[in-house]
C-alpha cells in the first residue's frame, strides 16, 4: 500500500509537469492541426536559461523562492520570443504547404535549438541549486517534499489560469474562433496571424515554467532533457484527447500516475524479468494503444480524419 | 548512336567510376575513406528503403532505425560468439531482412489507419522502443547484452574468404574495407533496381496514388491498406538487409548506433534529395556521409586556423547545419535538390 501512495505521489508530481507541457501541445494543435516537435526543447531551453540566472544569485542572500521566481521571469521571457520567432520562421511560411513540409522543418527546429544549448550550455548535466524549500512529510507510510506540493499546486493554479483565460477573456474567444474556423473568424475581425502568434507564445511560456519545475523536480538539467519529456507531454496531450485544454491537463496527470505506478510494479507483475529502467516504454505503449482503440482520446470530439 | 547504346555506354561509365572509386580514394586519401565509401553505400541503402515508405507512399516514418537495428542484432546474435552461433551470411542476412519485414508489419498492421503526423509520432514511439528493449534485455536472460553490445561479430565469408581481409590481385591489394565495399555496391545496385522496377509497376503507381490522396485511390478500387502494409514491410526488408551489412562490416553493435538521430539523419538522405526520387535519394545519401565527415575533419582545424581554437564543438556544429538544412530545404525547396518531375509540380502548388 505504501509503494502505491508513494507512486501515486511521485505520479502526480511528474503528471502535473506533462500537463503542462501538453497544454502547449495541445493548444497548437488546435488551432494549426499542426504536432509543435520543437516544444519539448523549449521546455529544455526554459530549465537551462532559468538556471543561467538562479546561479549567479543563489548565493546572493536573496531568498530562495524569489530567486526561483527571478529566473522562471527570464526563462519564461526567453522561451516566449523563442516561440514568437520559431512560428514566424519555421511554420508560418508553410501554412498552405503540403503537411510533411511542416513537420519536418519542426524536427529541423527541435535539432537546432538542441544543438544551440549544447554550444551554449555545454554537453554536462547541470545540477539545480535547491532553493525551493525542501521539507519532507509522512503521509500514511508515504513521504513527499514540499518541493513537489509547490510543483503541484503552481501547475494547478496555472492551469485554472488558463482555462479562465482561453474560456472568459476575449482574447479567449479569439482563439477559441480561430481553431474552429480561421476564415470566418477572420470575417469577424480576428487577426488569425496575431492568435496564433501568442498561442505559441502562451503555450511557450507554460513550457518555460514546466522547464523550471521539472529541474527543481529531479534538480538537474542538460541540453538532452526536452526531447523525451515532449514527447510524453504529446503523448498525454493525444491521451486525453489533442486540442482540448481540459484533456491535456487530465491526459498528463494520469500518464504521470500511469509511468509511476507502471514502474513502481513492473518488477513484481513480471517476476523481476522486467525492472523499473523500462519506465520511459509506458508512455509509448500508451500512445499506441489510445491511438488504435481510441484515437480522439479520452476527451476529445470524434475527429474526422483528414487527409 | 542509338538511345540505347547511349544508356549502355552510361552504364558501363558508372560501373567503371564505382569499379576504381575505392582504390583511387584508397590510394589518395587512405582507407578511413574508403571507409566512408562503404558507409555510404550502406545509408543509401537505407534511404532508398525509407524512400519506399515516405517517398512513394507518403507515409512519414521516424522509427525506420529500428529496422536497420532489428536486421543487425539478428546476424550478431545468429554469427557471433555471443551464443556461440556461426550461421553463414547467406542464411542471416535473408533471415534479418524476412524478420524484418515481419516488424514492419507488425508496427504497420495496428497504425496505418492513423492520420500523417500520428503516424509519425507512433513510428518514433516503436524506434524509441526497440532501442530502450535492446538496451535493457540483458537481464534475466542475457540476449541482447545490454548498453555493452555485441562484438566480435563475424565477417561475411565469400568463396571462403572473409571480407576483414585483405587480398592481393593483379598487383593491387584489396584491403577488406574495399572488398566490403564491393558488395555493399552490389547489393545497393540490387537495391536500386528493384527500386525502380517497383516505382513502374502496379504497387508503385498505388503507392503514389495513396500519396497524392488517399480517398481517391481507394476510390479506384486500391487496397490502400494491403498496399500501405506491403510498403512497410518493403522498407523494412531493406532496412534488415543494410543493418545485416552493417553489423558484419563493423563486427560490433550497440543500442548506441540505432538511436532517433539515425533515424531522422536517414529522413533527411531522403527529403533532402528529393523524396520519391530514386536518383535524388541517392544524391541525399552521398552527400549526407561524406559532407559531414569532410565537416568533422575540417571544421576543427579551420576554426584552429582562423582564431587560434577550437570555440565552437565541431561535432554540435555539425548537427545545428543539419538542423538548418532541414528547415532551409523545407521552406525554399520543398521537393528537394534533385526531385522528381511530378513531385516538384505537386509540391509547387
Amino acid at each position: 500500500m505504501d509503494i502505491f501512495l508513494q507512486q501515486l505521489i511521485n505520479g502526480l508530481t511528474l503528471g502535473s509537469i506533462y500537463a503542462l507541457v501538453a497544454l502547449g501541445y495541445t493548444m497548437v494543435y488546435g488551432i494549426l492541426g499542426l504536432i509543435n516537435f520543437a516544444h519539448g526543447e523549449v521546455v529544455m531551453i526554459g530549465a537551462l536559461s532559468s538556471l543561467t540566472i538562479i546561479r549567479p544569485l543563489a548565493d546572493s542572500g536573496l531568498p530562495g523562492p524569489v530567486v526561483v521566481l527571478i529566473g522562471l521571469f527570464f526563462a519564461v521571457l526567453v522561451c516566449m520570443a523563442l516561440g514568437f520567432t520559431v512560428e514566424r520562421v519555421a511554420y508560418r511560411p508553410l501554412r498552405n504547404a503540403p503537411r510533411l513540409a511542416p513537420l519536418i522543418t519542426a524536427i529541423g527546429v527541435s535539432i537546432v535549438l538542441q544543438q544551440l544549448a549544447m554550444l551554449i550550455w555545454g554537453r554536462s548535466y547541470h545540477s539545480v541549486p535547491a532553493l525551493l524549500p525542501s521539507g519532507t512529510h509522512e503521509v500514511l507510510g508515504a513521504t513527499f517534499t514540499e518541493v513537489q506540493v509547490i510543483i503541484v499546486v503552481v501547475a494547478a493554479v496555472t492551469m485554472m489560469g488558463l482555462v479562465l483565460l482561453v474560456n472568459r477573456t476575449r482574447l479567449g474567444r479569439a482563439m477559441r474562433a480561430t481553431a474552429e474556423n480561421p476564415a470566418i473568424a477572420g470575417l469577424m475581425g480576428v487577426d488569425a496571424n496575431r492568435i496564433i502568434s501568442l498561442t505559441f507564445v502562451i503555450g511557450s511560456a507554460l513550457a518555460a515554467l514546466a522547464g523550471v519545475l521539472v529541474s527543481a523536480n529531479y534538480g538537474i538539467a542538460h541540453y538532452n532533457m526536452g526531447f523525451i519529456l515532449g514527447l510524453k507531454a504529446f503523448t498525454a496531450a493525444v491521451l486525453g484527447g489533442i486540442g482540448n485544454l481540459a484533456g491535456a491537463m487530465v491526459g498528463g496527470v494520469l500518464l504521470g500516475v500511469i509511468e509511476a505506478l507502471g514502474a513502481g510494479y513492473i518488477g513484481d507483475l513480471t517476476g523481476g524479468v522486467l525492472g523499473s529502467h523500462y519506465q520511459d516504454v509506458f508512455a509509448f505503449f500508451v500512445l499506441i494503444g489510445v491511438l488504435i482503440f481510441r484515437p480522439s482520446g479520452l476527451m476529445g470530439e470524434k475527429v474526422s480524419e483528414r487527409a | 548512336m542509338t538511345e540505347n547504346h547511349k544508356s549502355w555506354l552510361g552504364m558501363a561509365l558508372i560501373g567503371f567510376v564505382l569499379a576504381i572509386a575505392p582504390i583511387v580514394v584508397g590510394a589518395s586519401l587512405g582507407n578511413a575513406w574508403v571507409r566512408v565509401l562503404d558507409f555510404a553505400a550502406l545509408y543509401i541503402m537505407l534511404a532508398l528503403g525509407l524512400n519506399i515508405v515516405v517517398g512513394f507512399a507518403g507515409l512519414l516514418d521516424l522509427g525506420y532505425i529500428a529496422f536497420y537495428a532489428v536486421g543487425a542484432y539478428l546476424y550478431a546474435l545468429l554469427s557471433s560468439p555471443h551464443f556461440g552461433i556461426h550461421w553463414p551470411f547467406w542464411a542471416v542476412l535473408p533471415l534479418g531482412a524476412m524478420v524484418a519485414g515481419m516488424f514492419g508489419v507488425l508496427l504497420g498492421a495496428p497504425t496505418l489507419r492513423l492520420r500523417g503526423d500520428y503516424l509519425a509520432i507512433v513510428t518514433l514511439g516503436f524506434g524509441e522502443i526497440i532501442r530502450i528493449f535492446l538496451n535493457n534485455l540483458n537481464s534475466p536472460i542475457n540476449i541482447t547484452n545490454g548498453p555493452k553490445g555485441i562484438a566480435r561479430i563475424d565477417p561475411i565469408t565469400l568463396f571462403g574468404h572473409p571480407l576483414s581481409k585483405s587480398i592481393d590481385f593483379a598487383g593491387i591489394t584489396f584491403t577488406g574495407v574495399m572488398l566490403n565495399y564491393y558488395l555493399f555496391v552490389v547489393l545497393a545496385l540490387g537495391i536500386v533496381f528493384v527500386g525502380i522496377r517497383l516505382q513502374d509497376s502496379r504497387i508503385g503507381r498505388a503507392w503514389v496514388a495513396i500519396r497524392e490522396d488517399e480517398v481517391a485511390a481507394k476510390a479506384c478500387g486500391i487496397n490502400t491498406r494491403n498496399i500501405k502494409l506491403l510498403a512497410f514491410a518493403m522498407g523494412a526488408t531493406f532496412g534488415g538487409v543494410s543493418g545485416g551489412l552493417f553489423a558484419s562490416f563493423q563486427e560490433f553493435v550497440s543500442p548506441e548506433s540505432f538511436g532517433l538521430l539515425e533515424s531522422i539523419m536517414v529522413l533527411c538522405m531522403v527529403v533532402l534529395g528529393g523524396m520519391g526520387h530514386i536518383p535524388g535519394v541517392i544524391l541525399g545519401g552521398l552527400l549526407l556521409t561524406i559532407l559531414p565527415e569532410a565537416f568533422r575533419q575540417g571544421a576543427g582545424p579551420i576554426q584552429q586556423a582562423m582564431f587560434g581554437e577550437v570555440l565552437l564543438d565541431p561535432e554540435a556544429l555539425r548537427m545545428l547545419l543539419f538542423g538548418m538544412a532541414l528547415i532551409a530545404v523545407m521552406l525554399y525547396r520543398p521537393a528537394g535538390l534533385w526531385p522528381e518531375s511530378r513531385h516538384r509540380r505537386e509540391m509547387a502548388k
